[in-house]
């Protein structure tokens, strides 16, 4: 029984451990993107794999944003002050535009996760 | 409703658009004399007596918008149908040039469609915005306005004499790229005008201007000049757009090109803002940014030619 409570107690650190790292890397790996005059701001932002972009309407019309190769999940219509967020898993360069306005044009570049022990 | 009742309820619409004139809406008469199309803004100006019929172009409507630019789309929209029912005679048909919602929802349309039902005319022409096609394809706004031809939205139709060819260019967006018809549109019109005589007025409209007008905020159809090779051989060829908010007029041999003003809210001039963004206007001047566009047509021979005029009284 002493023995079965151990390894429960070990069992109970060890999700704690897990879980501490899980919320550390999310407040680190989320990067804000604002859509404002009809441009992503900012252009093109780097970022280690695991993070979510989150991208933020601030302007008066209606943006999407669209992967230009099926990269990622499309956006709906993001309205003023609507928001889309995305992890990216795998490394890559992503492009991206808005289906209503193409001159708009974004790129996330997604680098391989830092070698633990960094 | 009666008749009595009908004309004091345009009375009072006309009395609220005098007092209120920030919100006057607008739209444009087309008259057609003589195969030569003239547009009014419509500010109380019948059309001429002698034109054989007139149509109106509506445009960019955008229901669902409700930023500073204009917080209530539906009143200018009002204001708009008022002034076509206040023309004296009921246009023969009525076109939307596209963004007849803000964002493609069914609640947008639904609020849109009552609206326009105001307008006292028989027959609607719709063509899509890119607003109006988000997330779908423009599957509801198809299902709506209808599918046209293999449901893609585009079609032809005729007119008193007219060959009026309704195209879609918002369904083909790249990245960086000007919005295209697309080959199997420009086939199709290929085809669908060959039945066609050369002295024949043509009518073109679609959303998003079919030439150039500033490349870096993409209003232009890359393809389009394919398509001026089909109309080149008309004698009068009009085409109008909207998406830009504004009139806009170019003459390019045969063809004329023009595109109106929303009922919503006005765009800035190409490149005059760091964006194509609304234009915000002291409220006073807003109805002289907005417009409906009148066509009359008067069936005598002689080239074609369009004015427009503000709404501003």
């Amino acid at each position: 029984m002493r023995q079965f409570f151990s390894i429960l107690m070990l069992a109970v650190a060890g999700a704690a451990s897990v879980t501490g790292t899980v919320q550390a890397a999310d407040k680190a790996s989320t990067v804000q993107v604002s859509i404002f005059n009809y441009k992503f701001d900012a252009e093109t932002v780097t970022v280690p794999v695991g993070t979510t972009v989150t991208w933020t309407n601030k302007d008066e019309i209606p943006h999407t944003v669209a992967s230009s190769d099926q990269g990622f999940p499309a956006s709906p219509g993001l309205d003023t002050g609507d928001t889309y967020s995305y992890t990216f898993t795998k490394p890559g360069t992503y492009s991206y535009y808005c289906t209503l306005h193409p001159f708009m044009k974004g790129k996330v570049v997604v680098t391989p996760a830092i070698p633990a022990g960094d | 409703m009666d008749k009595i009742h009908d004309e004091k309820l345009k009375d009072s619409e006309r009395r609220k658009l005098l007092t209120c004139l920030a919100w006057a809406g607008g739209g444009l008469l087309w008259t057609m004399k003589g195969g030569v199309l003239q547009a009014k803004t419509l500010d109380g100006l019948a059309a001429p007596a002698d034109a054989d019929f007139s149509f109106i172009q509506i445009s960019d409507t955008h229901v669902g918008f409700h930023q500073e630019a204009n917080p209530d789309v539906l009143a200018t929209l009002q204001s708009a149908i008022a002034h076509v029912n206040g023309l004296g005679r009921a246009p023969a048909f009525a076109i939307h040039t596209g963004d007849v919602s803000h964002l493609s929802k069914p609640e947008q349309f639904d609020a849109a469609q009552q609206a326009l039902k105001g307008i006292k005319t028989d027959n609607w022409f719709f063509t899509p915005g890119e607003h109006d096609t988000i997330g779908d394809n423009g599957a509801e706004f198809f299902k709506r306005f209808g599918g046209g031809v293999n449901g893609k939205g585009w079609y032809s139709f005729d007119y008193r004499g007219m060959h009026c060819i309704c195209l879609v260019n918002v369904l083909n967006f790249q990245n960086g790229a000007l919005v295209a018809l697309g080959d199997e549109q420009l086939e199709w019109v290929e085809d669908d005008l060959e039945r066609v005589s050369s002295s024949t007025p043509i009518l073109v409209f679609a959303h998003i201007p079919l030439w150039t007008v500033y490349e870096p905020w993409g209003w232009g159809t890359s393809d389009a000049p394919r398509l001026y090779s089909y109309l080149r051989r008309f004698g009068s060829v009009t085409v109008l757009n909207g998406h830009i908010h504004q009139i806009q007029q170019k003459i390019e041999g045969n063809m004329t090109f023009y595109t109106a003003r929303g009922t919503a809210y006005p765009q800035p001039q190409p490149g005059a803002a760091p964006s194509p963004g609304p234009l915000k206007v002291p409220a006073g001047q807003l109805g002289s940014y907005l417009g409906i566009r009148e066509v009359t047509h008067v069936n005598i021979k002689g080239p074609l030619a369009v004015t427009d005029t503000s709404l501003a009284i």
